[in-house]
């Protein structure tokens, strides 16, 4: 139930914001840092080297934040009232994973004012796999009355590494969670700030013009050209400064520039996608570009166990 | 007699791996109880979303005591051998040893030791460590801090608490000792997650089933899906409604579900618009809920049935409120689907199918259709269908793959290409072969009996096999990715229920390209064959000795089985047994002699060396019943064939009681031995009499 001293605008069944604010707030209490989102495109919370790379290693990691997540095909104009080519994820991990995590998620949904007295709430099976991160780990989608409102998993292995320890990872879908609890039918009715009358901002005054734009972008204009040119030259980049981090830091016995390198991968994910929604890449082709993109994710892992962030002079 | 109770509390373990699990369960504690010489009374498993648990009746407190007799040296043996004797065998001194008298081989050394049968609880401690540690679940995982190091344990879930007591009924148990993964075995378990969560502790069996249901927790899965089933058969009915029963989906609701509690919502009636396949699938793949059908119009009702796992204050009014929104989003969305595909024509859509590709070696989807449509044309004449409305429909058949309905849910494929079809003004017999050509696709599906179904139905699987065939793509032991077997059984199927008389070789080797591998194809089918009227309850041999024959028409399915059909029933009569007899008799020789001779004794008997009036008798009623029943066989009437061919009975028994084949005179052998081939060419007519047992 949320919390009752709250002023109107700032609850989470009414305002947007509110229910983003409750849910930091409410990692923030258990111990999680509060990370901002990551400033490049990326298509899910996971890519965010907070979950991607933290993943890996001996180190404790707990962390919460919100990532706007871009899925180029998922791009309706506008027009439907689920389907966005860009939203919002909240995304915690926890490493390792606590052994009350299930409750610690149950209670987050209670504080964003889901009652589970009169609620159903459920885990049901549904196993996560990223071809693109060479990740995979199992988990639940969970149900709130028949909706999916996260996603729940144990990572088992990221990057093709195993994961030691596991961690857990949680997804929320924060537009549908929020029309859930607005009680709103169209993603473009959500109540952004909270506020009534002049003062009410919605989702759709805030986005649906993006949605419109960017559709057309995505599937009607971007650059094919340009993004082609950027896969490889993201895919070089990326390669050639795992080179040099490997040549840098090989007297110290260490990788030097793992994140520069993980960031190249992220672009090439997402202008794989982008190509993708383009239709310009073909069944077979489409297979082969994720194969390189995994390789990237691979020795951008490999290269991350080799920094203090991946665990290099911890005890352990 | 003692009792074990075993419950591992976990995590959500998902639906369809439960009954499965339960099983594994039983079976690895039951077989270990028996391996340690502990035998039960009776054992039972359960799961549900969040435990596994076996109960295990009437075990005994104590292994039985093991009397082991090892044999020694012999007496007077080399003190190595000696010593080395007392080591294996735990003794002290050759005094503890006893000593064997052997007359014969010489007195010998043995060795009785007693091993004390140990405690129950102890040994079951022991392998329960071991039956976690190698359970088999499809998929397993490691958690927690654990996870850091190697080794944890895996198991589906993150698993939370062990009960394990042991003991009579009626005392206070004892604690099996288990640990794993930070986890000790003890008492206590924990009821509903959120009606009643609280700790609970378990002593035997019968107050464990009573504290879980107290706690809101129906142990036993047949008992959840009873509860589920009949409450949602109440509520339809109460509305006037039937539910549409799915034992699949039952099983998996009752996997999701510690306390089950039904529920019924409706949905716009505006989406009956849509086809009642795709309404089903949207509610029962997306949602994992049951639809009803409206008996007044045989059609679906705009209707729900949820199942919830928690008693809800409001009696349920938001969990019916949710769940309708949900599947009215998705209904939605379905509709939307239905309504754009509705906007283009099937053979618009084909154009697209030249970019995308069936198989690396195997071209496009589109070259795929082409060669469908021109082997459908050419079966059309065969199975009496007309040739356009076959080419018509092959050339729709698979269109509705790139429809958006289909793409959401492939398990309508063909069924909303006949959908499209009739929308768009298809004649009845076309829309209905584009949904019926996948058709039968599994043992329990409808066999196509439309002309028209039938033609585009036996060339979609046709081209699949020749296909793979040419490639030389064949299933192998258990792998057959392309679905191969059940294709052939398929066109089994379509030609035996409909009377269908082809000749399979020249189909599927049209002009004649590559007869090695048309007939190894045809071989495939004849494996499939055999497998399909061994399931209907044919013998083997049978079957092995009609398809030994290779003359006309080996290639043509039904008429193997009605040879199959008029052989077993005429080895059921007196006549037959008799018969069978005598040819394996007269092949026998045959045989012997002729390995022995290394030469085959055929061509016609020479009249005038027969000496015994049993020769010339047999030899005349063979040349009678030689023409009866091949002009039989052309008819195809293989039961007159044989009945024609029983005619021979008594003259082959004559001929072998009274006349010996192995005489002295050799041309006389030789014609003997060549009036016996002629008995096994007369009945070589319908099968190879050699191949039948017994």
């Amino acid at each position: 139930m949320s919390d009752p001293n709250i002023p109107d605008h700032m609850r989470p069944e009414r305002s947007f914001q509110g229910l983003i604010l409750t849910l930091q707030r409410y990692w923030a209490d258990h111990g999680c840092v509060i990370l901002q989102p990551y400033d490049m495109e990326m298509g899910a919370g996971t890519f965010h080297p907070a979950t991607t790379l933290r993943a890996l290693g001996p180190k404790t990691w707990n962390a919460a934040y919100v990532q706007p997540s871009r899925r180029p095909k998922d791009g309706r104009y506008g027009e439907n009232p689920n389907r966005l080519q860009h939203y919002y994820q909240y995304q915690v991990i926890l490493k390792p994973s606590p052994t009350d995590l299930q409750e610690l998620y149950l209670k987050s949904l209670y504080a964003i004012g889901i009652d589970p007295k009169i609620h159903d709430l459920r885990f049901v099976e549904d196993d996560w796999e990223s071809p693109t991160l060479g990740a995979w780990g199992l988990g639940w989608e969970c149900w709130c009355d028949g909706m999916e409102v996260s996603q729940f998993t144990y990572f088992q292995q990221v990057a093709g590494f195993e994961c030691r320890p596991v961690a857990g990872e949680l997804t929320y879908g924060l537009e549908r969670l929020a029309m859930y609890v607005q009680g709103v039918e169209n993603v473009y009715d959500l109540n952004f700030n909270g506020r009534e009358g002049a003062e009410k901002v919605t989702y759709g005054d805030i986005f649906q013009q993006a949605e419109q734009e960017y559709s057309r972008h995505n599937f009607e204009y971007a650059d094919t050209t340009m993004l082609f040119e950027q896969f490889k030259m993201a895919e070089n980049a990326c390669k050639k400064y795992l080179d040099d981090g490997a040549k840098a830091g090989h007297n110290a016995g260490k990788h030097f520039m793992a994140l520069p390198a993980y960031d190249q991968c992220i672009k090439a994910s997402h202008t794989f996608n982008l190509l993708d929604a383009r239709g310009v890449i073909s069944v077979t082709e489409r297979q082969s570009y994720i194969l390189r993109v995994r390789e990237l994710a691979k020795a951008c892992g490999e290269a991350w166990l080799k920094t203090e962030g991946g665990g290099v002079g911890a005890a352990s | 007699m003692p009792d074990l109770l075993l419950e591992l509390f976990s995590e959500e373990i998902p639906a369809r791996m439960q009954a499965k699990a339960a099983d594994d369960l039983k079976k690895m504690v039951t077989d270990r109880l028996v391996d340690a010489g502990l035998v039960y009374e009776g054992a039972r498993a359960f799961a549900t979303p969040r435990r596994l648990a076996l109960f295990v009746q009437g075990i005994p407190a104590r292994q039985p005591d093991l009397k082991e007799e090892r044999k020694g040296p012999r007496v007077g043996a080399p003190e190595g051998a000696i010593a080395g004797f007392l080591k294996a065998a735990g003794l002290n001194s050759i005094d503890e040893a006893t000593i064997q008298r052997d007359p014969k081989k010489g007195d010998f050394y043995i060795a009785l030791t007693e091993k004390a049968g140990r405690p129950a609880i102890d040994v079951i401690g022991e392998f329960l460590q071991v039956v976690m540690r190698t359970f088999p679940w499809p998929k397993s995982m490691r958690w927690g801090a654990a996870s850091a190091q190697p080794g944890s344990l895996e198991w589906v879930r993150p698993l939370h608490a062990i009960v394990a007591t042991f003991g009579p009924e009626t005392e206070e148990p004892e604690i099996v000792h288990v640990q794993t993964a930070g986890i000790k075995s003890g008492q206590t378990t924990f009821g509903h997650r959120f009606l009643a969560p609280g700790p609970i502790k378990v002593r035997h069996f019968d107050d464990y089933v009573a504290s879980l249901e107290k706690a809101k927790v129906v142990l036993d899965p047949v008992r959840r899906k009873e509860i589920i089933l009949s409450d949602a058969k109440n509520l339809a009915f109460a509305q006037g409604y039937e539910l549409v029963e799915d034992e699949g989906l039952l099983n998996e609701v009752a996997g999701l579900v510690e306390w089950p509690v039904v529920l019924m919502g409706s949905f716009d009636e505006s989406f009956l618009k849509i086809p009642d396949e795709v309404i089903r699938a949207t509610i029962r793949n997306n949602q994992k809920c049951f639809v009803l059908r409206d008996p007044k119009t045989g059609r679906l009702a705009p209707r729900f049935i949820l199942t919830s796992n928690t008693e809800a204050a409001d009696g349920g009014k938001a969990i019916i409120a949710g769940n309708g929104r949900v599947i009215r989003a998705r209904l939605s969305d379905a509709k939307f689907f239905y309504e754009a595909d509705l906007k283009t024509r099937l053979e618009d859509r084909l154009e697209k199918f030249k970019g995308i590709v069936f198989h690396e070696k195997l071209g496009t989807q589109a070259e795929r259709i082409a060669r469908i449509e021109k082997l459908a044309a050419e079966i059309a004449p065969l199975v009496g269908a007309d040739v356009e409305k076959v080419k018509l429909a092959a050339l729709l058949a698979k269109a509705d793959l790139l429809t958006e309905v289909v793409g959401e849910f492939p398990e309508v494929q063909g069924l909303m290409g006949k959908y499209y079809a009739l929308a768009q003004g298809e004649e009845n017999a076309v829309a209905n072969a584009i949904e019926e050509h996948y058709k039968p696709a599994g043992p329990n599906d409808r066999v196509p009996s439309d002309p028209v179904s039938i033609a585009v139905a036996l060339a979609d699987k046709l081209d699949v096999l020749t296909g793979f065939w040419s490639i030389d793509e064949k299933p192998t032991g258990s792998k057959d990715p392309y679905a191969l077997r059940r294709a052939a059984l398929g066109v089994i199927r379509i030609v035996t229920d409909n009377g269908l008389r082809l000749n399979l070789l020249k189909i599927v080797d049209a002009g004649g390209k590559n007869p090695a591998i048309a007939n190894d194809l045809l071989s495939f089918f004849f494996d499939r064959l055999k497998v399909q009227l061994r399931d209907q309850g044919a013998r083997h041999d049978l079957v092995d000795a009609v398809l030994a024959q290779h003359g006309e028409g080996h290639d043509d399915l039904l008429l193997i089985v009605r040879r199959v059909e008029a052989l077993g029933k005429f080895l059921g009569t007196e006549d037959g047994k008799s018969l069978l007899a005598g040819v394996k008799r007269a092949a026998n020789i045959l045989r012997i002699e002729e390995k022995k001779d290394s030469k085959t004794y055929h061509g016609k008997p020479d009249n005038h060396l027969y000496l015994q009036p049993e020769e010339r008798q047999l030899a005349a009623a063979i040349n009678a019943v030689k023409e009866e029943a091949a002009k039989a066989v052309a008819r195809e009437d293989f039961e007159g064939a044989m009945a024609v061919i029983a005619k021979l009975r008594p003259d082959v028994d004559a001929f072998f009681d009274k006349v010996t084949v192995n005489v002295e005179m050799s041309d006389r052998r030789e014609n003997r031995l060549k009036l016996l081939n002629e008995i096994r060419e007369a009945t070589r007519a319908v099968a190879d009499f050699s191949k039948i047992e017994g």
